[in-house]
């Protein structure tokens, strides 16, 4: 056996169940029940990391989430690799392996601790940035090595196996940790017939509770715990989930949880045998009261050198015994400030080890456990303080002294102490954490000596955290508080809880002590640590308000006080106190810092749950899909969509480009017939006896004399003139309105109505409705349009008959359609609409009857190139909030003499939308064909300026036009329109300057003759 | 109200439909069928729906004249009738989603036309715009919570409730008609997406797709 | 993430059924025309911005897609009231029994939407520089 520290008898370890574990290399034994910090105390593992900024030494110092050293890298192989796990907080597993996060090359003998011991003193708050600051540009490079020493942990470089995922909860009632108070609260919660949820960051429930000597009427603590959970386990109301941190808690009672769900048993959830089981789970809770029972954290004393492995805060000491079966050392020297840390001596000589002296702060110590210890016969030190632990790797002495608070000073003779470990309590700090998160400030208690949760609406404080010390306080305050929080939500006949009998202990009072005075002075004292995982000391914060800080916040930012993953655990209050002592003035005068979410660290896969790889967003695809799939479609995302984006074919085995792909499919519109899967513009289907005026209101143009049958295009402004959707609409009846709109404006466009109808004119007698999925829309457009539609319609398709901007219905392939003759290409164009779910046969019925005139798929790129060709605009592209319809020379869809004062009207009036040298909508046309201006390049009038050069406009829509063997664009520029026919210029990043003229944005057919052939 | 265009969407041969799942169960080989399922998924596709909006007061008599149904008043009410073949749900004060047996909606829609005559209200079909997925099972419950944010709880959400919510990063109409069963309105564009997102989270549970 | 209560749907729903639509209250100049540039200004682009009680509108648009008013205390986020369209607020923040249990700090007299002043008018001139 080489767990050279663990008792043969005691503890929650299962000792027929070994486990083994790598640690740095080494492998290691454990037992089932371990935490990995239990299972390395056991087996004498003194050193598992070295400091963040100083390299020193750093061992294992508390039992739970407060822990600052003992951070490790876990994971067996790179794509199961976790930083920032609390070696405490790790539940141990067969195979197990860990390593220090910290050290090179190695933990046991680290080059940067030489860095350290040289710097030593020299290595003062900012010693980095005050350091290497010149050359600036060097700084990379000294990071790049200040990196490899220093670092608390490192991400995998591939992908984890592992998933993790979310769940959503509503309860009455919500507990926050399930210790004596926490188990009682949810218990009379429970009992009242409240949902309650309870959680427990630990492997366990039970909290302290887990290694109390006391018994609950008449049986052990943990027998009490067992009864407790069965009961709350059988109620079909009660949620329990160990192993799960609230880690924040945030706006309107909405708590979130982390619950490690295969973590403590292997390194994936496949390896623990559950191959579907996510690895950990946030739990998002919106609870209508919150009962905090989040305890207490110890607080080390503040003496030299406290930070050498051997140092522990005294309560972990009795955890590690009594509930791990493991002693942290042979010989013990407790300082202490109070009673309830004579717990750890007391263990430590009942485990058969032994007590080399109780140092105590007060002169005259006179409680139970005091008592007890002296009927024991260990020496007890009144009126003093371990000033100064020695040692190298580990403690192998203790100086103490008399001590002098009031005027921090030692007093008297030092003695020096034999002994491998110090345990040391300076009181305890109520977890008030996540009472913080939503920006309550913790009060001070002076009684307490510690912060208590200021008041938060919704969440009541129960048992340790609320300062109820001792077990009858706790319980009493846990039951007081689950009741409360029941009544508070509706639950009148709470359940009365009987609560279990307690043997009181007395204690007696504590004394405040913090730092300890040393015999040397300043910097001259060896390191004294307050915030063991930033590296920050005594000497760092008194230097801090020398320089001038004195604000805690600022403190803080100076000295990274509370930082990082620990968010001040165990050094906060130390710190705040110090600060204070240099201030002079009171802790609560000087107060404390904000705790932000969340608690402890969590994965970032669990942020992100399942919203990732193919759920990372909806893709939403059109009723024609499958058929683009098949036919070898390149799929461009339009908002959360998936739109052909061209069509590429296939030739002796290769595929065609692009370029080709885009140029065949003009051509074909414009020569043959092409056809367009449309079924993602959206479509808003306009009911009421006052959509007309309606849509004369939202739109800038006259819809009071569109007659049934007919189709108008609209522009639609905000209040301030600008465009921000268009499309057409049509009249299917005098109170009846199929409106378009820009695919991406879909929801918007429909918010938008809604917003005006609502709030300003709730008097108009309209309603709208979505159909954008209900209706397939599939254009067929070019010159053998009617032909091909003339097989496969009932509609008179005669021109006469069925005019441009007219629609009709019918059926198309034998399924009702209605059919728009509207046109986005220039072209004959009919739009037909068809119910989504016949798209299909509709969609294969023209490609059958289209073999003969080449019917051609064409996608979204092809569209943009032959609207763009015709001089149409693409809303968001051609325009981007701060273009007016009358920028982009569309007078003739403006409605100024119209009644009402449609949306955007008096804006356009103002002197900035009047300005003569706005930017207008051109056509710019290269001078060198074969050049494709970039998309957002600028446009200056003299390109041989100064460098930065006055920019007049930008390219908004550029392509190759197949039909114009030339490159063409759209652009917005300054009095564009006084322009045309000049030269612009465009210098490009590659130092080219290519030429264009400006031109009418109409490249094809300007007098519209080819859509109404 | 008049002078509104009535159509019929539905073409006499129905035989080549595709429900808005078609897609997603077609690029599926296989339907997952595990052996106990925690969870069962199937489509009701090519149901009739109808969104009717109007006045509570007008819409409830001519409800109760056409359909012989009381009309829900109350937020997120759903009633179904005898069969459970068709069904109101309450979508806000002035919207009711109306579910029946496809190829009953136009003749539905023309008799509630002509019973709420020259009244203020609108009807929008909307059959081809949506689907209703099955969620059975006794961890269905389960899938839901890790699905969306609103309280499934049996004390929250009892039998004949109905609420349009989150689901994942999509949204959807969730309905309970039964005390065993869910149902999901999901839109066709974000069905193969509410799909995946189900088989995903149904996993841990065991799933069985059923067409 | 807020907990809000819908006048419409009468439930408490998550925060991410909702979008805020920015100051409640706002009335469009009921004649345009006889509006001045800078009236019309103040209209489309001012807007309060106070510490403590806020009135704010917002569309329950994942539910029932109505609009309605919430009174906010911006300090604790805490919302003490929801009232549809059409309704005024009962709690404002010059109600003297909101200052006090609040214990937030609720801006005197912010800038008004149509045709308002700051205090310190210098503060909103245009500088030569």
């Amino acid at each position: 056996m080489t767990q050279t520290n663990r008792l043969s008898a005691g503890g929650r370890i299962d000792r027929s169940h070994g486990l083994e574990f790598t640690f740095n290399g080494q492998r290691y034994q454990g037992f089932a029940g371990d935490t990995l910090a239990s299972a390395l105390l056991a087996n004498g593992v003194d050193i598992i990391n070295r400091s963040f900024k100083y390299s020193r030494a750093r061992g294992i110092v508390a039992a739970g989430a407060e822990e600052p050293n003992a951070v490790v890298q876990l994971g067996a192989r790179e794509e199961t690799q976790v930083p920032n796990v609390r070696a405490t907080q790790q539940g141990l597993y067969d195979g197990l392996v860990a390593r220090s996060t910290n050290g090179w090359p190695n933990v046991q003998r680290d080059v940067m601790s030489w860095v350290g011991k040289l710097g030593g003193n020299f290595m003062p708050p900012g010693f980095y940035y005050k350091t290497f600051m010149s050359p600036a540009s060097m700084w990379m490079t000294y990071e790049k090595y200040i990196r490899m020493g220093a670092g608390l942990g490192r991400a995998p470089t591939v992908a984890d196996p592992d998933i993790y995922d979310h769940m959503h909860h509503h309860c009455d009632v919500m507990v926050i940790g399930a210790g004596a108070a926490g188990l009682a609260a949810a218990l009379s919660a429970a009992r009242s017939g409240a949902r309650v949820i309870l959680c427990d960051e630990q492997e366990e429930m039970g909290g302290s509770l887990l290694d109390s000597r006391d018994t609950l009427d008449g049986v052990s603590a943990v027998r009490w715990i067992e009864q407790t959970l069965n009961e709350l386990a059988s109620m079909e109301t009660v949620t329990l989930l160990p192993r799960t941190t609230a880690n924040g808690y945030h706006d309107h009672n909405f708590v979130t949880l982390h619950e490690r769900r295969t973590e403590h048993l292997a390194d994936t959830a496949s390896d623990a045998g559950f191959p579907d089981m996510p690895r950990a789970r946030l739990h998002r809770v919106r609870a209508t009261r919150v009962v905090l029972a989040t305890g207490t954290h110890e607080r080390p004393l503040v003496y030299a050198n406290n930070d050498l492995p051997g140092n522990m805060v005294a309560g972990a000491v009795s955890t590690y015994i009594r509930r791990y079966g493991v002693i942290p050392g042979n010989s013990l020297v407790l300082t202490t400030s109070n009673d309830h840390a004579y717990r750890a001596a007391l263990d430590w000589q009942e485990a058969g080890r032994k007590v080399v002296a109780i140092v105590d702060a007060r002169a005259n110590p006179d409680g139970d456990l005091v008592r007890q210890a002296c009927d024991s016969g260990i020496r007890v030190i009144t009126g003093s303080a371990v000033i100064e632990a020695k040692g190298t790797q580990r403690v192998s002495g203790a100086r103490v002294s008399a001590v002098d608070l009031d005027h921090f000073v030692i007093t008297g003779r030092i003695e020096d102490l034999e002994c491998d470990t110090i345990a040391s309590s300076g009181g305890y700090s109520p977890v008030v954490h996540l009472s913080s998160h939503t920006g309550t400030r913790p009060q001070w208690d002076e009684n307490l000596l510690g912060f208590v949760p200021g008041e938060v609406k919704g969440m009541l404080m129960a048992g340790g955290v609320a300062g109820h010390y001792g077990l009858d306080n706790t319980l009493s305050d846990g039951a007081r508080a689950g009741r409360q929080a029941a009544i508070d939500s509706g639950f009148d006949e709470a359940g009365e809880l009987n609560l279990p009998t307690v043997k009181a202990r007395r204690d007696g009072p504590a004394c405040a002590i913090y730092q300890v005075p040393h015999e040397k002075k300043g910097l001259r004292v060896p390191k004294q640590f307050v915030d063991m995982q930033n590296d920050v000391t005594a000497s760092a914060i008194e230097l801090a308000t020398r320089e001038g800080f004195e604000s805690i916040e600022h403190v803080k930012r100076y000295t990274a006080l509370g930082f990082g993953t620990d968010q001040g655990k165990l050094g906060n209050i130390n710190g705040m106190a110090i600060a204070a002592r240099c201030l002079g003035r009171s802790i609560p005068e000087v107060g404390t810092t904000v705790f932000r979410p969340n608690y402890t660290p969590i994965t970032f896969g669990a942020i992100v749950g399942r919203h990732c790889d193919e759920l990372f967003d909806p893709k939403r695809y059109t009723a024609l899909h499958q058929w683009h799939v098949e036919y070898g479609a390149e799929f461009e995302d339009v908002g959360q969509w998936k739109r052909p984006w061209y069509f590429p074919r296939n030739a002796n085995g290769k595929k065609e480009s692009m370029h080709d792909a885009v140029a065949r499919e003009c051509l074909a519109v414009r020569q043959g017939v092409g056809i367009l899967d449309a079924s993602t513009l959206g479509k808003i289907d306009i009911q009421g006896p006052d959509a007309r005026e309606f849509l004369g209101r939202v739109y800038t143009n006259k819809w009071a004399k569109l007659a049934p049958g007919r189709v108008r295009y609209g522009l639609m402004c905000k209040d301030d003139g600008m465009l921000m959707d268009d499309g057409t609409t049509s009249c299917l009846g005098d109170n009846h309105f199929l409106m378009t709109t820009t695919t991406g404006g879909a929801a918007s466009v429909l918010e938008w109505l809604e917003v005006w109808h609502q709030t300003e004119w709730p008097e108009l007698q309209v309603y709208f409705n979505s159909v954008t999925d209900h209706w397939a829309t599939m254009t067929v457009t070019g010159p053998e349009a009617r032909k091909l539609m003339s097989e496969v319609t009932d509609i008179d398709l005669d021109r006469e008959q069925f005019k441009f901007m007219d629609w009709k219905e019918g059926n198309v392939a034998g399924v009702p359609a209605r059919v728009f003759r509207i046109s986005f290409t220039g072209e004959l164009a009919y739009e037909i609409n068809v119910q989504a779910n016949y798209a299909m046969q509709v969609w294969k019925t023209l490609f059958e009857h289209g073999e003969k005139y080449d019917l051609t798929p064409y996608g979204t790129e092809t569209m943009h190139v032959l609207r763009a060709e015709k001089g149409l605009i693409i809303v968001g592209q051609d325009t981007d909030g701060s273009v007016t319809p009358e920028d982009l020379g569309m007078h003739w869809a403006i409605g100024y003499d119209k009644p009402f004062h449609w949306i955007g009207k008096r804006a356009l009036s103002r002197p900035d939308t009047m300005r003569g040298d706005r930017k207008q909508l051109v056509g710019l046309k290269p001078k060198d064909a074969n050049v494709v201006l970039e998309e957002g390049a600028q446009i200056v009038l003299d390109p041989n300026q100064a460098i930065p050069m006055s920019m007049v406009g930008h390219v908004t829509s550029s392509y190759y036009s197949p039909v114009l063997e030339s490159g063409f664009a759209l652009a917005v520029l300054k009095e564009g329109r006084e322009r045309m026919g000049q030269t612009v210029y465009l210098p490009m990043s590659d130092g080219k300057t290519h030429e264009a003229e400006v031109v009418s944005t109409v490249f094809i057919d300007p007098k519209g003759e080819r859509q109404n052939v | 109200m008049s002078d509104v265009q009535e159509f019929q969407t539905r073409p006499t041969d129905t035989s080549k439909a595709e429900s808005p799942l078609e897609w997603s169960l077609h690029e599926q080989k296989s339907l997952p069928h595990a052996s106990n399922p925690g969870v069962t998924l199937s489509e009701k596709p090519f149901l009739g729906q109808l969104i009717v909006r109007g006045g509570a007061i007008v819409l409830d008599e001519a409800v109760r004249e056409v359909m012989d149904m009381a009309l829900p008043a109350k937020p997120h009410a759903l009633v179904s009738d005898d069969s459970g073949e068709r069904s109101i749900q309450w979508l806000s004060p002035d919207e009711w989603l109306v579910i029946v047996p496809g190829g009953e909606e136009f003749e539905l829609e023309q008799k509630l036309r002509k019973s709420l005559g020259q009244s203020h209200f609108s009807i929008v079909n909307v059959s081809g715009g949506q689907t209703v997925l099955s969620l059975k099972g006794n961890r269905a419950r389960e899938v839901l919570m890790k699905s969306i944010s609103y309280d499934v709880h049996p004390q929250a959400f009892p039998v004949g409730k109905g609420v349009s919510t989150v689901f994942a990063k999509a949204t959807i109409i969730l309905r309970r008609p039964e005390e065993n069963g869910w149902e999901l309105v999901i839109r066709r564009s974000f069905a193969d997406y509410c799909y995946r997102w189900l088989l995903d989270a149904s996993r841990e549970y065991g799933v069985s797709v059923v067409r | 993430m807020f907990y809000i209560l819908c006048p419409y749907c009468k439930e408490h729903r998550e925060e991410e059924e909702f979008h805020p639509r920015g100051q409640a209250h706002l009335m469009r100049p009921e004649d345009p025309d006889n509006t001045t540039d800078e009236e019309w200004g103040d209209y489309l682009f001012f807007r309060d911005n106070p510490r403590g009680i806020h009135h704010e509108m917002w569309v329950h648009s994942v539910g029932c897609r109505k609009f309605f008013n919430i009174t906010r205390n911006t300090v604790t986020y805490e919302i003490l009231e929801t009232y549809p369209m059409g309704e005024q607020p009962t709690i404002t923040a010059d109600d003297p029994s909101v200052r006090h249990e609040q214990g937030a700090q609720v801006a005197d007299g912010g800038w008004q939407t149509v045709g308002a002043r700051p205090e310190n008018t210098a503060l909103n001139e245009e500088t030569s520089s």
